[in-house]
């Protein structure tokens, strides 16, 4: 038998160009092969901190996102009524002129009139600046619909929280506790750590409703209740307290556990004692006495108070250990609600216990804490926990984060050798963020960062009158702790004129009229709606986008972003990083092939836009253009003397974090492949917040100014702080409708009570809950215009559990209709015994609107997809008292996606299409080819 | 008919590991993009942007569930691929010569261009592990990454298929199953690897490790493992001052 004679070392490519992929929120390092100028295969990065070589669904399928036929080809000047779609082309002088002859007078006259809201950016440090330097106090990206009530919690917890801000101990752990997770949220890391797990034999438990991906690998599935997850995790601490199954010496020298609560009735009570010198106050064991809580020597009692004043004082730890050993979180009294037997509660807070005080790790390094005791090794508890937007975006999800983190710390894992470990930028306590700012005047930038930690009342953005300052009300009494903002609400607010009425709405990357927005058919309306002399009610809209999306359709004006593979970008420490536990890391993008249509990148335009509009920090004395485009930016701007966008190669070139920018440096990120990395001593890797090796690094690399150890926040006072202002005290009141909830939601211990709409929903009217959940093949709405990855996912079938399947006669094929309070969508209905039996789902952002994405109109992502987002108001039904309440979380504002309640119907025989069906908008781009045999040549 | 070497010098394959296997597709996606560039023809998407599209990828996830009586429904996701079969019935049954089995590694391929695209291969084959290009009216099927394992252009280390160099949770290992001291021998043996429908007579290759098991927790109660248990220890106040002391 003869055999063909084959070519085994074919070319694979005449160059590699290695950059950062932007497929999803992960941004990994990839390798692009290059055949003839043009891309021809993309893997990932081998020496990349983030994916080590590998890379997801996405990532190998970012050449079809390349040459996606929904890209834009042109800026665009609205020409038909909005929402119909009709664009003229223009060029880009007349673009950028209507931009400038629009915004210049707004910014003479009233900055706060426009509303520049950025989507999943990446460059959020840049947009940021750019709107601070404008002047309009209305500025955030997407971290209000997304996931910051994790965010939030962990900050005002420990410093930090899940994936930019850290991650579990992978090399160490032994017991891995996962909540919801949306998966493109560090995806490929999660992946690999389990992968790393599964190899040793790590035990991983996922809590989730659904059972699929990652808590398909668990060996431990529970299928939990939405909307409970907090009265779960509580009954775990209950049982570990129960059982003195907790680090008390952890919790002694890294906790504010022995800080003494004032008792005493007034306007300090429930705030730490203090001494004269303004430092908190704990009972030392030996003495009795109340002394600083870092004087040398003391034994800081845990259980004991202290009397003053005739009444006792008691420690944070007694408060803390009084609440949660209360029989309301047994496992019996929290099972039903929970849908879990409490027998499963119990083992899974027995294997906790055991897994971290019987199988103990040390690592022989020493290390010296900010007291300047040396430990001579590091000891450590290896359970890790990770969570996300699952139980974020609940009305409950700020607390439910707080009572994660809290059984984190009690067990003494975070920051310890097989726990949870922080990323730098981050350990960083809400004292060393930022204040948030609003102040604008007329032709002024604004007074400072719009957004930051408030430490209470007397940060929020209200004006004499309590009436908010940004027009998403964030940081106000409606969202005290909104440190995201609450791009969700921005819409409606502007639609409403309340708290004011705005000129113009300049979006980036944000599908609002669509999949990124509750209430999609409402908002539609609302984009479009008039006043009576035909104006529009929103009077201008900008929209930034690379290809043809649903808001596309809702714009005045449009400046068309370049693919991911056309441009600069820095994935940076001032934004939203990509270090590891082990390393400080940051990265670029480059243009490694240039764009083939008349598109631009939005970080240069929005800097030329700056310039024609003379924002400070954007031009010369002369008044010209200060930066050519966003990679001279990225080299040469400095946020403070010697720090930049990039921390790597700065100076001559071997400034790390800290040095004068470097005209080569872009280069040297290129010639390193497309990222730095610089790791951090072996003695500084665990124990940040308190280990002095780890401190004096962080300044020595310009993440702060100086040292700044603090203690993990059990109790968090700036939350007393807002409760008593609830309660009456201070100058700052809020309105009496919202003091009743403030008090109950702005507890300074973790609680868990129902989400709102379990609070008021009868279970005879809806029974149900509803979740949506992001396919590990998709980002948002982009995967569907990928020609690879909608053969994955391509419409969304409702998955209902067999319980349901049996008690609604279901037959294969067959369709259902979900009706909310709010509205109804009707889909196909498939079975999915893996599923908690009261939960229903569907996959998030795969449904389009008929013409956009360059989809013909019988796609299956139109005809037979829906969005969950037609089901959920922004605001909860009426009540009766004359209000509407957010559905957003009381504490941060964030989107309570996921407290949705419905009914399931069989829908009539003969149902063939997906409900609701909108009309299709006109494509400004051109119809997409029949087949695709794509081959590059060299 | 075409017919089978009665031996191959090595046995290459995969070990898919079903218990780590998170059904993430970044397997299949990285195939395609390798192999629409790479060995014969490119793989087409016809219809891509329509109400039907129909793509050729030589690596597909299927996701199955299983229902239990005592314990929860597991999902099992399966990627499935050629398996580069000893007994091959897609080599035996072509009738130019177009399917065949590599002597040297005992790579199942398809010559492009001696297929005629009559489909017999993808009838015999019991795993439905083989797709007729739409566009380009041949047989498709996995081919190892023939065009990469020995690829002296690629660095050593990438010398492997493309589904396995990019499978983040790494569920996915390349080896030789003719030596016995391979990784992908000791994986077999020591996870209980095991052959997909083995009673085809088809003898595949490629091996599968089963999920372990799952929902096993099973832990005493906590006050047991406790010394004393605050709950005996007069009261948590007792048990903290005393814990405190010991301190």
């Amino acid at each position: 038998m003869t055999q063909p004679k084959l070519n085994l070392s074919p070319q694979v490519s005449d160059e590699v160009r290695k950059t950062t992929c932007y497929m999803c929120a992960c941004r990994c390092g990839i390798n692009v092969h290059m055949k003839g100028g043009k891309v021809a295969y993309i893997e990932g990065n081998r020496d990349h901190p983030v994916n080590k070589g590998v890379l997801c669904a996405k990532g190998s399928a970012g050449i079809m996102q390349h040459l996606s036929p929904a890209r834009l080809r042109a800026p665009l000047k609205r020409v038909g009524p909005r929402g119909s779609g009709e664009f003229q082309e223009i060029s880009w002088d007349e673009a950028l002129q209507i931009a400038t002859d629009w915004l210049k007078p707004l910014r003479a006259t009233a900055p706060e009139k426009l509303a520049f809201f950025t989507g999943r950016d990446q460059s959020q440090s840049f947009t940021g600046w750019w709107a601070q330097a404008f002047g309009t106090p209305n500025w955030a990206a997407h971290g209000g619909f997304c996931s910051v009530n994790m965010a939030a919690a962990g900050i005002y917890t420990m410093g930090g929280s899940f994936w930019e801000f850290g991650q579990p101990d992978w090399d160490r752990t032994k017991l891995f506790l996962i909540f919801g997770v949306a998966e493109d949220h560090d995806s490929n890391p999660i992946k690999m750590g389990l992968g790393k797990l599964k190899a040793r034999g790590a035990r991983v438990i996922g809590v989730n409703p659904i059972r699929s991906g990652y808590n398909a690998v668990a060996d431990d599935w529970v299928g939990i209740t939405p909307g409970t997850d907090g009265l779960f995790i509580l009954s775990l601490v209950h049982e570990l307290l129960k059982a003195g199954k907790i680090d008390l010496g952890y919790l002694i020298r890294y906790t504010n556990a022995p800080y003494l609560v004032n008792a005493h009735d007034g306007p300090e009570k429930g705030l730490f004692l203090r001494g004269e010198d303004g430092k908190p106050l704990v009972r030392d064991r030996r003495t009795g006495q109340a002394v600083a809580w870092d004087k040398p020597g003391i034994s800081p009692d845990l259980g004991n108070g202290v009397e003053i004043g005739g009444l006792t004082h008691l420690p944070v730890f007694r408060h803390l250990a009084d609440r949660y050993l209360s029989d309301d979180y047994a496992p019996e009294a929290v099972a039903e609600r929970c849908g879990i037997p409490a027998p499963r509660i119990r083992a899974i807070a027995a294997e906790i216990a055991r897994v971290a005080f019987d199988e103990e790790i040390t690592i022989d390094q020493p290390w010296t804490d900010f007291r300047g005791v040396t430990h001579d090794r590091m000891v450590g508890r290896p359970v890790a926990m990770h969570a996300m937007r699952g139980v974020s975006a609940h009305s409950n999800g700020f607390q439910t984060c707080r009572a994660l983190h809290m059984l984190q710390i009690l067990i003494g894992s975070i920051e310890t050798p097989g726990g949870f470990r922080f990323k730098p930028p981050y350990p960083k306590p809400p004292e060393a963020h930022p204040r948030p700012h609003a102040g604008y005047a007329p032709g002024q930038p604004l007074d400072g960062p719009h957004l930051g930690y408030p430490l209470g009342p007397e940060h929020l953005l209200i004006d004499d009158d309590g009436q908010p300052k940004r027009i998403d009300k964030a940081f106000s009494w409606d969202a005290p702790m909104s440190p995201h903002g609450m791009m969700h609400m921005v819409i409606s607010n502007a639609h409403a004129g309340d708290p004011y009425q705005i000129d113009t709405l300049f979006l980036y990357m944000a599908n609002m009229a669509w999949n990124s927005s509750m209430n999609t058919s409402q908002v539609m309306e609302m984009l479009t709606d008039q006043n009576p002399d035909g104006s529009y009610k929103i009077p201008r809209i900008i929209y930034s986008d690379a290809y043809s999306s649903e808001m596309v359709a809702f714009a005045d004006l449009i400046l068309p972003d370049t693919t991911y593979l056309e441009r600069h970008d820095c994935i940076s420490l001032l934004d939203r990083p990509i270090c590891e536990a082990e390393a400080l890391a940051d990265s670029i993008r480059w243009p490694v092939v240039q764009p083939d249509r008349d598109v631009r990148p939005f970080q240069s335009v929005l800097l030329d836009l700056g310039a024609r509009l003379g924002l400070p920090g954007m031009i010369k004395e002369d008044g010209t253009a200060k930066f050519k485009d966003y990679a001279d930016y990225i080299t040469n701007h400095e946020r403070r003397p010697g720090v930049g966008p990039l921390a790597g190669f700065r100076g001559n070139g071997t400034g790390q974090g800290r040095g004068a920018p470097n005209p080569d440096q872009i280069n040297r990120y290129i010639e390193n492949g497309g990222f730095w990395i610089d790791h951090i001593p072996e003695e500084a890797q665990f124990y940040k917040p308190w280990n002095a090796a780890y401190q004096d690094w962080a300044v020595a690399r310009g993440l702060y100014d100086s040292p700044q150890p603090y203690l993990f926040n059990l109790y968090s006072e700036p939350m007393r702080k807002f409760q008593l202002a609830a309660e009456g005290h201070g100058h700052r009141q809020p309105p009496e409708h919202l003091r009743a909830r403030l008090i109950q939601t702005m507890d300074p211990l973790p609680l868990w009570y129902p989400t709102f709409t379990d609070a008021d929903t009868d279970p005879a009217d809806y029974p149900l809950h509803a979740l949506t959940q992001r396919p590990m093949a998709h980002y948002h709405s982009w995967g569907s215009q990928n020609a690879w990855l909608r053969q994955i996912h391509g419409h969304t079938p409702l998955y209902v559990s067999g319980d349901l399947w049996t008690e609604h006669k279901f037959a294969e094929g067959d369709w259902a209709t979900l009706t909310s309070p709010h509205g109804k969508i009707t889909l196909q209905v498939v079975r999915m015994d893996a599923l908690n039996p009261r939960t229903v789902w569907t996959w998030n952002a795969v449904a389009k609107r008929r013409g956009a994405w360059a989809l013909s109109e019988q796609a299956p992502e139109a005809t037979k997809s829906a969005l969950l987002n037609h089901l959920i108001h922004e605001l909860l039904p009426p009540k009766g008292d004359g209000l509407r309440w957010a559905n957003s979380d009381p504490v941060t504002g964030q989107a309570a996606w996921y407290d949705l309640r419905v009914r399931i119907e069989k829908a009539p025989e003969g149902q063939s299409l997906s409900y609701p069906a909108h009309p299709a908008q006109a494509s400004p781009v051109p119809k997409a080819p029949q087949d695709i045999t794509h081959q590059v040549k060299a | 008919m075409t017919t089978l070497p009665t031996t191959t010098q090595k046995k290459l394959g995969l070990v898919i590991d079903l218990d780590t296997c998170v059904g993430c597709h970044a397997c299949v996606i990285s195939c395609k993009g390798w192999n629409t560039e790479n060995y014969g023809a490119p793989l087409s998407d016809l219809d891509a942007y329509g109400g039907e599209p129909e793509g050729t990828f030589l690596n597909r996830v299927h996701t199955f569930e299983v229902t239990r009586d005592t314990a929860p429904p597991m999902v099992v996701h399966f990627p499935k691929s050629c398996l580069h079969c000893d007994n091959a019935p897609c080599v035996t049954v072509c009738p130019t010569g177009a399917s065949y089995k590599r002597q040297e590694d005992g790579i199942v391929l398809v010559n492009e261009s001696a297929c005629i695209g009559c489909g017999l291969c993808a009838w015999a084959c019991p795993y439905g592990a083989r797709e007729m290009d739409g566009a380009e009216k041949v047989m498709k099927k996995c081919t190892l990454c023939v065009d990469r394992i020995y690829n002296e252009n690629l660095p050593e280390i990438d010398r492997e298929p493309a589904c396995v160099r990019t499978c983040p949770a790494g569920a996915r290992h390349f080896g030789d199953f003719a030596d016995p001291d391979s990784n992908v021998s000791k994986l077999t043996r020591e996870r209980g690897g095991f052959d997909l429908m083995p009673e085809q007579g088809t003898a595949p290759v490629n091996k599968y490790l089963p999920p372990r098991g799952r929902d096993t927790l099973d832990m005493p109660d906590l006050a047991s493992m406790c010394d004393p248990a605050p709950e005996n220890a007069k009261g948590f106040l007792g048990w903290l001052d005393r814990a405190l002391e010991r301190l």
